[in-house]
C-alpha cells in the first residue's frame, strides 16, 4: 500500500519537472537523414552522433491569424530568465535604438547594444539591464532574446551606478587618447 | 598454548629423529614459494604474500570509493550549471537549424574531452567520432580539408599519433579555473581568429543522465555557407525572410551572428563534457571498487584455508612423530 502511494508521488513531480525543464526533451527525432546515410557509409559499426536538432523541443508553425500574446524566450549563460512566457510585448535595446515587439510583428533578427529591456505582461513590467546579445523574432510570434548578462533593475544601486561612472568616465576619455 | 605444548613435545621427539636432507631446489627467484623451513625442519606455509596482496588491494578500494564520492560532488556543482545553458544554444538552431550535411570545402572538429584520465571511454568515443567525421568529409571530394581543434590532454594524446598534421590548435587545463562564460568566450574567439572555416562541428559527450552520455555533434556555419544555403532554399530558405535590423549590411550582422553562435554551443558544450566526464568516472571508480571487493573476497578464502593447511601440517607432524614413538 505505502509503495503503492510512493509510485504515485514522483508522477506529478516528474510532470512539473518536465514542463520547468522546457530545455531539455527528447522530442521527435528530426535528425537529419542526409547525414545518417553518408556517416552510415562511411562507419558502418558505429552509431551516428546525435545532432541538436534530436534534443530540441519543436516550434510550433506559423500560425495563420495573429496569435494574441507573444511568447518570450529570454536566456543568459547562467540561467534561463524567463522561457516560453506569454506577454504583450518587450522593448529592447537594439543597436538602431529601441525597438517594440509585439504579436504578429514580421520576423526580426536584431542586434542588442547596453541599455534596458523591459517586458509588459497586462499591468507589470519587468525591466532588465543587458549587456548585449541577439534578439530574434519569429514568424509565429516567438522572440528569443539571447543575452550575455542581464540584471533586473530593482537589483541595481542608484549611487554605485553613479560612483563607477565616475571612476571610470575620466579612464574611458585616456584610452580614448 | 595447547599447541605450544604440541611444539614442544615435537621438537625432543624430532631430535631423535634424523634430520631431513636439505633439498637442492629451494624457492624460485620468480615465484615466492609460500613455504618457510622452520627451525629443525618443520615446515610453516607462509600467508605473509597473501596477507600483503589483501592490504595493497583493501587500499586500492578505499582509494577509488574516495575517488567516487569527489566526482559525485563536482558532478553536483556542474551539473545545476549545464542545465541552466541548455535553454543557450535553442534560439540559434531555432533559427538557422542544424545542417550537419552541409557540404563544405573547409571543415574544422573541435573536440572536446578531459584532461584527467580514469573516466570510462568518454574521450575515446569521442575521438571516434572526430575520426569518423574526417573520414565522412574526405569521402565526398578530394578537395574538401578537415582540421582539428583539440580541447583536453585524452583527446591530444590520441589523435596526435596519427592525425598530427591536421591538428590547428591544442588548448589544454581548461578546468584550473571554475567554468565561465568569459573564458569558454576568449576560447572561441581565439578559434575563429587563428583558424579558417567554412564549418565548425563540436564533439562532445551530452549528458542525458549519471550512467548515459550521449555523443552529439553541433554544426555551426560561417555567415557565407549560411547566405549560400539560404539562397539555395531548403532548410534556411526561410532566413531571407528575417528582417535583419542595424548594422551597414546583412552580412555584418550575420559575421557577428555567427560568432556569438559559436561561443553559445561552445559554453554549453564544455559544460556538458565536464558533466559527463565527472559522471563516467563515478560509474567506473564504482565499478573498480566493486572489483576490489570481489578480490578481496576471493583472497581471504585463499588466506584462511593457506592458514588452516599450515595449521594441519603442523599437527599432523606432531602426531605422526608422537605416534611414531609410542608404536
Amino acid at each position: 500500500m505505502l509503495r503503492r502511494a510512493l509510485g504515485l508521488l514522483p508522477r506529478p513531480i516528474a510532470a512539473a519537472r518536465a514542463r520547468s525543464f522546457s530545455t531539455d526533451l527528447p522530442a521527435a527525432h528530426t535528425a537529419d537523414a542526409t547525414f545518417m546515410e553518408a556517416w552510415n557509409k562511411v562507419m558502418p559499426n558505429m552509431d551516428p552522433p546525435k545532432t541538436p536538432l534530436s534534443f530540441m523541443h519543436p516550434r510550433p508553425p506559423t500560425p495563420s491569424s495573429i496569435p494574441p500574446k507573444l511568447t518570450v524566450n529570454f536566456v543568459l549563460p547562467y540561467a534561463s530568465e524567463l522561457s516560453t512566457k506569454e506577454v504583450d510585448m518587450v522593448i529592447v535595446p537594439a543597436t538602431t535604438g529601441q525597438m517594440g515587439f509585439l504579436p504578429g510583428h514580421v520576423a526580426t533578427i536584431a542586434e542588442l547594444k547596453p541599455g534596458v529591456l523591459s517586458v509588459h505582461e497586462g499591468s507589470e513590467t519587468t525591466k532588465y539591464f543587458v549587456s548585449s546579445g541577439f534578439v530574434f523574432i519569429h514568424a509565429n510570434s516567438f522572440a528569443d532574446i539571447i543575452a550575455v548578462e542581464a540584471v533586473p533593475l530593482d537589483r541595481i544601486d542608484a549611487n554605485l551606478v553613479q560612483k563607477g561612472l565616475c571612476r571610470f568616465h575620466p579612464e574611458a576619455e585616456l584610452s580614448h587618447n | 598454548m595447547a599447541m605450544a605444548a604440541l611444539r614442544r613435545e615435537g621438537r625432543r621427539f624430532a631430535s631423535l629423529i634424523s634430520p631431513r636432507p636439505i633439498t637442492a631446489v629451494r624457492s624460485s627467484p620468480l615465484y615466492p614459494t609460500l613455504e618457510d623451513e622452520g627451525p629443525l625442519g618443520l615446515r610453516h606455509i607462509s600467508t605473509q604474500v597473501v596477507r600483503n596482496r589483501m592490504k595493497s588491494v583493501k587500499n586500492i578500494q578505499k582509494i577509488t570509493k574516495a575517488m567516487k564520492m569527489v566526482a559525485a560532488s563536482k558532478l553536483r556543482a556542474i551539473q545545476t550549471k549545464t542545465e541552466n545553458s541548455r535553454g543557450l544554444w535553442q534560439p540559434f538552431t531555432a533559427l538557422l537549424g542544424d545542417l550537419p550535411s552541409a557540404d563544405v570545402k573547409k571543415n574544422v572538429v573541435v573536440t572536446i574531452s578531459s584532461d584527467k584520465g580514469l573516466c570510462g571511454g568518454i574521450n575515446s568515443t569521442s575521438v571516434k567520432i572526430s575520426k569518423g567525421l574526417h573520414k565522412l568529409n574526405s569521402a565526398t571530394g578530394p578537395e574538401k580539408e578537415t582540421k582539428y581543434v583539440i580541447l583536453g590532454e585524452k583527446a591530444k594524446a590520441q589523435l596526435v599519433r596519427d592525425s598530427k598534421k591536421d591538428i590547428e590548435l591544442i588548448i589544454t587545463e581548461l578546468q584550473k579555473n571554475p567554468l565561465n562564460y568569459t573564458q569558454v568566450s576568449v576560447l572561441a574567439d581565439e578559434i575563429l581568429k587563428n583558424v579558417e572555416y567554412d564549418a565548425l562541428r563540436i564533439v562532445f559527450n551530452k549528458f542525458q543522465s549519471v550512467v548515459s552520455f550521449v555523443p552529439t555533434v553541433s554544426t555551426v556555419l560561417s555567415p557565407e555557407i549560411v547566405e549560400r544555403e539560404a539562397e539555395s532554399g531548403g532548410k534556411l530558405g526561410d532566413l531571407d525572410s528575417y528582417e535583419v535590423e542595424g548594422g551597414e549590411t546583412k552580412g555584418e550582422i550575420l559575421q557577428n551572428l555567427a560568432e556569438f553562435q559559436f561561443s553559445c554551443t561552445m559554453f554549453n558544450a564544455v559544460l556538458e563534457n565536464a558533466c559527463s566526464e565527472q559522471g563516467a568516472r563515478m560509474s567506473a571508480m564504482d565499478s573498480s571498487s566493486r572489483n576490489a571487493g570481489d578480490m578481496l573476497d576471493r583472497l581471504t578464502l585463499t588466506y584462511n584455508r593457506t592458514r588452516q593447511a599450515s595449521i594441519t601440517t603442523e599437527l599432523i607432524e606432531i602426531i605422526s612423530g608422537a605416534s611414531a614413538l609410542e608404536g
